[in-house]
């Protein structure tokens, strides 16, 4: 066994186990740590994986933006997981038959595992040599020029989602007072205000 | 001109049926008869003039179905001719004379429209009929087979307020039902043989039919006995042969121009009509041949029994036509085809004539049909007793023996009996002994209507009065016919084979003049040896057969509108018989003359005494042998029962009740339990997905892939 | 290369450049004040290229190495799509106005899902068919909340997304499996890897894969959202998840099952079949409890996605042939029924009660007569349009030796029949009651008039639907 067999088999273990537990874990702001011990040991497996510029982007957009994101959106939600967890407990022998008999089949599907014999063809045809091409160079490669139309799609699909976003969450509301710049650049200062000399003693 | 004869009748129904309230009922009336007149008319044209061999029009292509091709098309030949002639002249007469007959109905209140209705379902009846005749393909002719069925049903059931009525359409119906059955199986059998229903593939497929045997359960069948049995079996039906012809009696329920055309000239007769239509199945059809000769035989007989003791005018003749029908089933049976068609061209002259002269009595009568309430009519009504007369010298066969001088039914009964002489000697015997009977009943008939006292309602009597003459009219037409279609198409039936080949389109027999002569040798051998009739005919079958051009060429249709097997020598056979054999029909009507005029002029009160000393037999007779009740006892009250069953705890318990516990119970419970499903909870539904999940891999465990 | 590419995917392009070129219009002009002229924009534009696609240049072509193929069933899938979407667009706008939904981003929204659906049946690929599959759901999860002020709505949008999250889940499991045993994602590629003999992991894959997607058609038991969301949604927007969407997801799965796996035909034709009897009777018989007209036509459709389904599980290019036909009759229906639903409101406030329908045909007996006629199509009555579209999924079903569907389709047929009819029975012979109004906008108007003579005047030759099918079956299944 190598090192990097060895590397590989702590890494695995604990994402599984780190998913595991970010399930299980009755606090929600656990269980986000748990999400982003998942990602780190992910990102592990990318690198002994050779795809060091995906674990790099693992670490930082989903450890770094993403989970803390999500990690803010739990604290500021009062969400009382116990309760649900509690009429979810109605089913829990149901459903821990279903996941059962689920497990069972795919370890069936698993340990039966064949390949395609022209699996290895296929896959060659599409990535670059990875020894000619550096690993990033290699995903622009795809990305940018062989996959164009799937990258294109998925702006589209942030079009989307921003839209989406704005059309579910803003709101014109009237009565309120929002900041114009330029109407505050273009104020004039004689018409905005008046000077009035107050006496004392006296009310305006 | 063929198309139109089929389909004046049609347009005349519908323009009478549907649209006589916007033409009058009057108008609808004569255009319906008008048509049938025109109809009749070209039918004659068509009869006399030269007929090719076998004429074929295609209408319309009616039903394809994989190889089952059916056209709707005519067929037009000799046996199309004579059939077109009979229906449409005796229907045009019986629409004439229901002018008359159906004027003033008891039956129906003054306001009460229904001529032109029974004016429409003789038409269509006699669009269905012709229909029928005309087809040129089985499935065409079934269908005019149960469409003279339904206007049969309608018009048995005419006066739908009497029940006896609705008993009587419903019982022929029913009965013919089990006739058609065979029917139905013979068409079905026949597509299975030779993958057709079309005559012409039918016909050129019959000689490898009697070589092909079918299995059937544990039975081994010749495939042409088998059809030609189990068309038999709907000839029976549709003719009222013995077993099948309870209905017919009661059928005189109907208005009696209905059992004039109906039940006397034409419906009845298509049994016959199909058996020679079907000639070059039936030649290659031994057996067949031999149960159709059996049965015709024995039903001549039992009906001529039956008819001797009838009261009813009506009822007496219609034994009589069921005995006459029995009479051309033998010389169907017996091969020889055209006298079959010889004896039910004549037949239906004079038993139309029969019935109307009948009806005219009834009609005179004010609707009294019993015989015991006649007598001395003579003199009230001369004219309908002329003709009652005419027809009743034609059916007892009246004319001068050994001579081809004589009524329509002298000689076309004549014909009948020197072939059964030859064919069998069962029904030789058997029909001489009806013919004997048949004189008996009608004369009997004829005195007790029209000799001795008046009996019954002194009112009436003083009431009997002649009837008009549209219905007088239609019986001297009839009475012509009677008269003078046995003379003078004698030879072309009959009388001379060469000249009853060419006339039905045949093809000339030149190899028959051996084993004819050959026959007539043997014959002339032993004349008076009857008993070895049979051996000598099959020396002479033998004999035939070894002629090598003897056999047909399988494949080729024959042409003509009947067949004759090469080996078939009935007619020369027939033509050869002793001459004791020719007039033993005469001397047998003269019996029966002689016995009636005794019984019911002479002795008056014989008949009593005799019923009084017999009783047992006269009660048998009175009852029809008692087939009916032997009916009710062994069919119709199991089929109650059994209909009883089905109705009450078949239908009503399992399928009503399974129905309506699907419908009411089962499938609200299920969207009960779909409505708890869809609960509004998002892991609700998050968990049917896993379970739908779940349920396919397993699904694909167990079943998918190679497995 | 690029440039032949572009040009395949050219009427995508274009709308995807009108969807931003609206989008920058709408912001920067009057916003919700152009809604209106954006909605006749984009539906003019959907048939425009409807138009454009149909009698365009036909062929087989594809473009990006595989992703993307441009044959006749994607056109023919295209065309019904593009036109149910304009029909939508267009008998919601007079609703939308009046309800105070007039949102300028609901057209564009719709323009972009449209993409993710002519995506979605041009998919080539299977990373192809998952971006055109979200781009599609994501517009539909924002449509379906667009009444961000009710709750019922909000409710519905975000059921619609937590489910939909799910199946996306399921279908990526299922591709993950795919490509592990194929090892790529070209529909092609793992053609030419699957046939005969294949490991259960894979099954599993495909399995899980046709999950995610009848979630789409909501094919049960991957139906549940159907019901409340087709309820909460505002009903414009029930009347275009009715109809678009449940092509460009029938369509996919056609795809995915004869150009991804046609090597294995008898496996999914299990899976379909089974979900097909499923969808079929849940739909039938859950509808009939229903009181609500769009949760029965939530219902109706998932019978209608049962029946459809028949039709792929045969498995032959008959079977498509009968799906597509099928699909183009729910959709024209769909269209109809819901023009009427969009306009069944009382003193003006909009109601879905079907009790409300009593003795409608003595308010309106033209309207009524025309929901007749519609309502013996969904319900499959001959001589109406709908009995032809069943009839041709049965004589596939029963031509590829699986009579047992066929006949499990017609039982389900009856019970379904049940619902649609009391519909009818409430409109001619219910009991008195409050009236609806009789206003109904002219599109609304036309729509329903227009698809109930069709479901009668089709009947005649189905106006040629029936041999554009054919063209597109035969072109997929080779």
């Amino acid at each position: 066994m190598t090192v990097a067999d060895v590397a590989f088999y702590c890494f695995s273990t604990v994402t599984v186990a780190a998913g595991l537990m970010m399930t299980v874990s009755r606090n929600p702001v656990h269980s986000v740590l748990w999400l982003i011990l998942a990602f780190l040991s992910s990102a592990g497996l990318f690198v002994l994986l050779g795809a060091e510029f995906v674990a790099m982007l693992l670490i930082i957009v989903y450890v770094g933006a993403v989970a803390v994101l999500f990690l803010f959106v739990v604290m500021m939600l009062d969400i009382d997981f116990a309760e649900l967890k509690g009429e979810m407990a109605k089913y829990m022998p149901l459903a821990l038959l279903v996941g059962v008999v689920i497990l069972i089949q795919i370890g069936l599907g698993i340990g039966a595992w064949v390949e395609a014999d022209g699996k290895m063809g296929l896959r060659a045809a599409v990535a670059p040599d990875a020894a000619q091409v550096e690993n990033t160079r290699a995903l622009g490669l795809l990305i940018y020029d062989k996959y164009i139309y799937l990258f294109q799609a998925s702006g589209l699909i942030l079009l989307v989602a921003m839209i989406g976003a704005i059309v579910l969450t803003l709101r014109h509301r009237s009565g309120l007072k929002r900041q114009d710049i330029l109407q505050q650049m273009y104020r004039d200062p004689a018409k905005a205000m008046e000077l009035v000399d107050v006496k004392p003693g006296q009310g305006l | 001109m063929a198309t139109i004869i089929l389909f004046a009748p049609l347009l005349g129904a519908i323009i009478c049926g549907f649209f006589w309230t916007l033409i009058g009922e009057k108008a609808g009336q004569i255009i319906a008869t008008g048509l049938i007149f025109l109809a009749a008319l070209l039918s004659w044209i068509i009869f006399l003039g030269d007929i090719p061999e076998t004429g074929h029009v295609t209408i319309l292509r009616w039903i394809e179905s994989g190889s089952l091709s059916i056209d709707w098309g005519i067929r037009l030949d000799r046996l199309t001719a004579i059939m077109l002639v009979v229906i449409n002249t005796v229907s045009a007469l019986v629409h004439l004379y229901s002018f008359g007959y159906m004027a003033h109905d008891e039956n129906w209140g003054e306001s009460e429209p229904y001529r032109a209705r029974f004016f429409a379902y003789l038409s269509f009846f006699t669009f269905t009929m012709l229909a029928l005749v005309t087809s040129d393909n089985l499935v065409q002719m079934f269908f005019g087979w149960e469409g003279v069925g339904v206007a049969s049903y309608l018009l048995i059931g005419f006066y739908y307020r009497k029940p006896t009525a609705n008993a009587a359409a419903i019982k022929a119906f029913v009965v013919n039902r089990v006739g058609d059955f065979g029917f139905a199986l013979g068409i079905f059998g026949l597509f299975f043989l030779t993958d057709s229903v079309r005559f012409d593939d039918v016909f050129a497929a019959a000689p490898a039919l009697a070589t092909t045997e079918i299995s059937f359960l544990w039975m081994n069948l010749n495939a042409a006995n088998l059809i030609g049995v189990l068309l038999f079996i709907g000839a029976m039906g549709k003719s009222a042969q013995l077993f099948l012809h309870t209905w017919l009696p009661d059928a005189m329920e109907g208005p009696t121009p209905v059992s004039a055309l109906i039940h006397a000239a034409t419906m009845v007769t298509a049994g016959v009509f199909l058996v020679c239509r079907m000639s070059p199945v039936y030649e290659y059809a031994p057996d067949a041949k031999t149960m159709i000769v059996v049965v015709g035989a024995s039903t001549a007989f039992f009906a001529a029994t039956v008819g001797l003791v009838q009261n009813d005018i009506k009822r007496v003749i219609a034994y009589s036509t069921c005995s006459q029908l029995g009479y051309m089933f033998v010389a169907a049976g017996c091969g020889v085809y055209s006298v079959a068609m010889f004896h039910l061209f004549t037949h239906a002259f004079f038993k139309a004539m029969l019935f109307l002269g009948a009806g005219s009595v009834i009609h005179a009568m004010h609707h009294e049909q019993d015989l015991r309430n006649y007598g001395g009519l003579r003199k009230k009504i001369p004219l309908t007793f002329y003709a009652m007369l005419i027809g009743t010298l034609a059916i007892t066969g009246v004319g001068i023996p050994l001579t081809h001088i004589g009524f329509a039914g002298f000689l076309s009964k004549d014909a009948v009996i020197e072939t059964a002489f030859v064919g069998s000697q069962y029904a030789f015997w058997l029909l001489v002994v009806a013919a004997l009977m048949t004189s008996f009943y009608s004369w009997r008939l004829m005195f007790m209507t029209f000799w001795g006292t008046p009996r019954g309602d002194h009112h009436t009597h003083e009431h009997a009065h002649e009837s008009p003459m549209t219905m007088l009219v239609p019986l001297g037409a009839l009475a012509l016919g009677a008269v003078f279609s046995g003379m003078i198409w004698y030879n072309v039936f009959f009388g001379y084979e060469d000249k009853m080949r060419a006339w039905f389109g045949m093809e000339a027999a030149a190899h028959h003049e051996v084993a004819t002569e050959d026959h007539a040798a043997t014959e002339t051998a032993a004349p008076a040896e009857t008993a070895t009739a049979t051996d000598t005919h099959g020396a002479a079958e033998a004999s035939a057969a070894a002629t090598p051009e003897a056999a047909a060429p399988h494949g080729a249709v024959p042409s003509g509108g009947i067949y004759l097997a090469a080996d078939n020598t009935m007619i020369h056979a027939a033509h050869d018989v002793p001459n004791w054999v020719k007039v033993s029909p005469f001397v047998a009507m003269i019996l029966g003359l002689a016995l009636a005029w005794l019984f019911y002029i002479r002795r008056p009160d014989l008949p009593g005494k005799l019923a009084a000393q017999q009783r047992p037999l006269y009660l048998f007779l009175l009852n029809k042998w008692y087939f009916d009740e032997i009916y009710a006892f062994l069919i119709v009250g199991p089929a109650q029962w059994l209909g009883r069953l089905f109705w009450k705890r078949g239908d009503g318990d399992v399928i009503d009740g399974s129905i309506n516990g699907v419908a009411m119970g089962i499938i609200p419970f299920f969207t009960r339990l779909a409505g708890r499903a869809q609960s509004g909870y998002l892991f609700h539904y998050a968990f049917a997905m896993v379970l739908g999940i779940a349920a396919l891999i397993t699904m694909m465990t167990l079943f998918g892939g190679a497995q | 290369m690029l440039q032949s590419d572009l040009a395949t995917v050219l009427p995508e392009l274009i709308l995807a450049i009108y969807a931003m070129g609206a989008l920058m219009f709408g912001v920067s002009s009057g916003k919700d004040q152009t809604t209106g002229t954006l909605t006749w924009a984009t539906a003019g534009m959907f048939v425009a290229l409807a138009l454009w696609i149909g009698f365009g240049n036909a062929g087989d072509r594809s473009a990006f190495g595989g992703m993307f193929t441009d044959d006749n069933f994607a056109r023919f899938a295209k065309i019904t799509i593009l036109l149910s979407a304009a029909a939508v667009l267009l008998i919601s706008q007079d609703y939308m106005a009046r309800r105070d939904l007039a949102r300028f981003e609901y057209p564009v929204l719709v323009s972009l899902s449209v993409i993710g659906m002519m995506m979605m049946v041009s998919a080539g690929d299977l990373m192809a068919l998952y971006m055109g599959l979200e781009l599609q759901s994501l517009a539909l999860y924002v449509v379906a909340a667009l009444r961000r002020d009710s709750a019922r709505s909000t409710e519905a949008g975000l059921k619609y997304f937590v489910l939909g999250a799910l199946s996306s889940g399921l279908l990526l499991y299922g591709a993950s499996l795919t490509y592990g045993y194929a090892g790529t994602t070209l529909f092609s590629g793992i053609l030419s890897t699957v046939n005969e003999e294949v490991p259960l992991g894979l099954l599993f894959g495909l399995v899980f894969m046709l999950a995610g997607l009848a979630f789409k058609v909501s094919a049960a038991p991957f139906h549940m959202w159907t019901p409340d969301v087709y309820e909460g949604s505002p009903t414009p927007v029930t009347a275009f998840f009715a109809t678009a969407p449940k092509v460009a997801a029938m369509a996919l799965i056609a795809r995915l099952a004869y150009d991804a796996f046609g090597g294995i035909p008898d496996d999914w034709s299990q899976v379909l079949s089974a979900l097909a009897v499923l969808s079929m009777f849940w739909g039938a018989l859950a509808a009939i409890g229903q009181r609500d007209i769009k949760r029965l036509m939530a219902y109706s459709s998932i019978a209608h996605m049962g029946f459809a389904l028949v039709g792929l599980a045969a498995g032959t290019a008959e079977g498509v042939q009968a799906m597509l036909i099928y699909m183009a009759i729910y959709v024209a229906m769909n269209v109809g029924t819901f023009a009427f639903i969009l306009s069944m409101e009382r003193d003006g406030k909009p109601v879905t009660d079907i009790a409300s329908l009593n003795m409608y045909s003595r308010t309106d007996p033209m309207k009524a007569l025309a929901m007749l006629v519609l309502l013996f199509s969904l319900a499959g009555v001959p001589p109406m349009l709908g009995f032809f579209g069943k009839f041709y999924v049965f004589r596939a079903a029963v031509d590829a030796d699986m009579a047992w569907l066929a006949l499990a389709g017609a039982v389900a047929s009856v019970i379904g029949a049940y619902y649609y009819l009391r519909v009818v029975f409430y409109m001619y012979f219910g009991t008195e009651g409050d009236r609806l109004d009789s206003r109904m906008a002219p599109a609304q108007w036309l729509a329903l008039v227009a698809v109930a003579a069709a479901m009668l005047l089709g009947i005649i030759n189905l106006f040629g639907i029936e041999s554009a099918a054919a063209l597109a079956a035969e072109s997929l299944v080779r």
